[in-house]
């Protein structure tokens, strides 16, 4: 009896040693100590000893390292609450990186500023190329990091090149000058994704870079309050003695934190990743049933009310972002969710979420083509009516696959691999609106 | 002998769904199963099995219960899917025409004998 207690004190003090790593589950250890059991109580049948026993079924098992490791290949996600491990972790943080190339970014960002002379003279090239001055540098900054290899180094950079001709060769209206300018941003994260990821096929390492969009947009929110703070409380302390330099001021300063700070945000979600991980679950339970109640509000209104003369470029763009806030939500507390639990309350409300998304958006779609009836297609509602149709496919398969996941046939994974196969759709969608839209609507 | 280490890992995903095919089964069992079959010539580390398991468990080509042994102990089960046996079905092809050329190239005995 004695021995038995002996043993299990032993097992507890084993599964310890497991669970201290992160990627390792509570009913992982479970499994391998229900292995482990088996194992001493066959051994003991062989004539051996407790402590022998143990000791064998132990080492048989493997040892806590390597086995935890192999876990943590296993459950990408687990390891991602965890990338900065007690050892020293699998990805260095290494401050100077980031310091040089968030001064890169600084200058590039003000030379094209000069080049242009904005704020003074607004050149539409400046605006046009914008996205050109701030996110290539984030790229050759995860190439850098990640060690890349010339074959992607020059994928990148012949995407690059490409987009920059399209963008550039095509001639553009005032009004496809504003379409590349929203578009091409998002159109170049994705291209940054091909310097994060090591595998841009497999759903995990997709999954991986969405979760690091999440979290950098949380982190570049948080600096850009800092910012603001830091700029409304300079300029209200220096106006008094340098009354007409503020502007000036400003453009230096505003560019350049919008610039570096891009670089910043990613150095920080690396760094301070538990930071944000502990955080990013919060928020989306706390904002899932908040902005599902607000959609469920809003698709009933407006799909009694209808849109009438309120409908205008800016309600769309606040509809278009809303419905992505909607997909991204939902994606964030999927990849989340242990992907073994049943489906739960939150899970329901997700699926509220959703539908009442595709209702508004399926509004907004009727009223698009109802203006493109009158009116015919201009450059501004192919991309609004493409976007939204974009959305709507998303939308439904995202709200099929939470709804077999409440039927009990689906499993949370499928919600994720739907999102992330669906990736590319998006990318090739604002890949059409910045360089073929601009040659049917010249 | 030691088999090569990236052979046995190789090997794994087919033999676990191999043994699976056969009926459903837990860690420990397809473990023991292993070095039957083996005739204890394949070594592997046993935690490791664990990870592939969960792995294929993600692929959906094995799923997973928990269940209770005849010493009440919590254990959890793993059965193949029907995409488990498509898997296994395509990497049984697969290792069919490696071995094949193999001992075509070795001119093995075995080849000629038939078997």
């Amino acid at each position: 009896m004695n021995d038995n207690n002996d043993t299990d004190l032993k097992i507890e003090t084993w599964r310890a040693a497991l669970l201290r790593n992160r990627a390792v589950s509570a009913p992982d250890v479970d499994e391998l100590e229900s292995h482990l059991r088996d194992q001493i109580t066959d051994l003991e049948g062989a004539g051996l000893s407790n402590d022998e026993a143990f000791l064998i079924a132990v080492k048989r098992l493997g040892e806590v390292d390597p086995l935890t490791s192999e876990y943590a290949r296993v459950h990408g996600e687990r390891l991602w609450k965890h990338l900065v491990l007690a050892d020293g972790g699998a990805l260095p943080t290494r401050f100077g990186t980031m310091v040089i190339f968030a001064l890169v970014a600084v200058v590039v960002i003000q030379t094209a500023r000069l080049l242009s002379g904005y704020p003074q003279t607004e050149q539409p090239w400046f605006l046009r190329n914008l996205g050109f001055f701030l996110l290539p540098t984030l790229a050759v900054y995860f190439g850098v990091r990640r060690g890349i290899s010339v074959r992607r180094w020059t994928v990148l950079g012949v995407v690059v090149a490409v987009l920059a001709i399209a963008a550039n060769l095509i001639p553009h209206t005032a009004e496809t000058d504003i379409l590349v300018a929203i578009h091409l941003p998002f159109l170049l994260w994705f291209v940054v994704g091909i310097a994060f990821v090591d595998d841009p096929r497999s759903s995990g390492a997709r999954m991986d870079f969405v979760r690091f969009t999440g979290e950098w947009v949380i982190y570049y929110v948080l600096i850009a309050l800092g910012g603001g703070v830091l700029l409304g409380l300079t300029g209200l302390i220096l106006t008094p003695i340098i009354p007409n330099g503020m502007g000036e001021v400003f453009s230096w300063v505003l560019p350049s934190g919008v610039a570096g700070a891009i670089v910043v945000a990613a150095w920080l979600v690396e760094a301070k990743k538990s930071v944000v991980e502990n955080l990013a679950p919060v928020l989306t339970a706390i904002f899932t049933p908040l902005f599902a109640i607000m959609l469920v509000v809003a698709a009933a209104g407006y799909a009694i009310v209808g849109f009438g003369a309120e409908f205008n470029r800016d309600l769309l763009t606040v509809f278009d972002i809303l419905l992505i806030v909607v997909v991204a939500l939902v994606v964030y507390a999927i990849s989340a969710r242990p992907s073994e639990a049943p489906a739960g309350i939150m899970d329901v409300v997700r699926a509220v979420a959703v539908v009442a998304a595709i209702v508004l958006d399926l509004v907004v779609l009727v009223a698009l083509f109802a203006r493109v009836g009158e009116f015919g297609f201009t450059a501004n509602r192919v991309a609004a009516v493409g976007l939204n149709l974009v959305l709507l496919v998303n939308l439904l398969g995202t709200i099929w696959h939470i709804g077999r996941l409440l039927a009990g046939r689906g499993r949370s994974l499928r919600v994720e691999s739907w999102q992330t196969s669906y990736l590319p759709v998006f990318a090739g969608w604002l890949l059409v609106v910045v360089a073929v839209v601009p040659l049917v609507f010249p | 002998m030691n088999v090569d280490k990236d052979l046995v890992a190789a090997m794994a995903t087919p033999l676990v769904l191999a043994i699976l095919a056969d009926g459903s089964s837990y860690g420990y069992a397809i473990l023991a199963r292993v070095r039957e079959l083996s005739d204890g010539e394949l070594t592997w580390t046993d935690g490791m099995l664990y990870p592939l398991l969960h792995r294929l468990e993600r692929l959906e080509l094995v799923a997973a219960q928990w269940g209770v042994s005849e010493e009440g102990r919590r254990r959890k089960y793993y059965e193949i899917t029907d995409d488990g046996r498509k898997q296994l079905a395509a990497q049984r092809r697969q290792w069919i025409t490696a071995t094949r050329t193999l001992r075509g190239a070795w001119g093995d005995p075995i080849l000629s004998a038939g078997v």
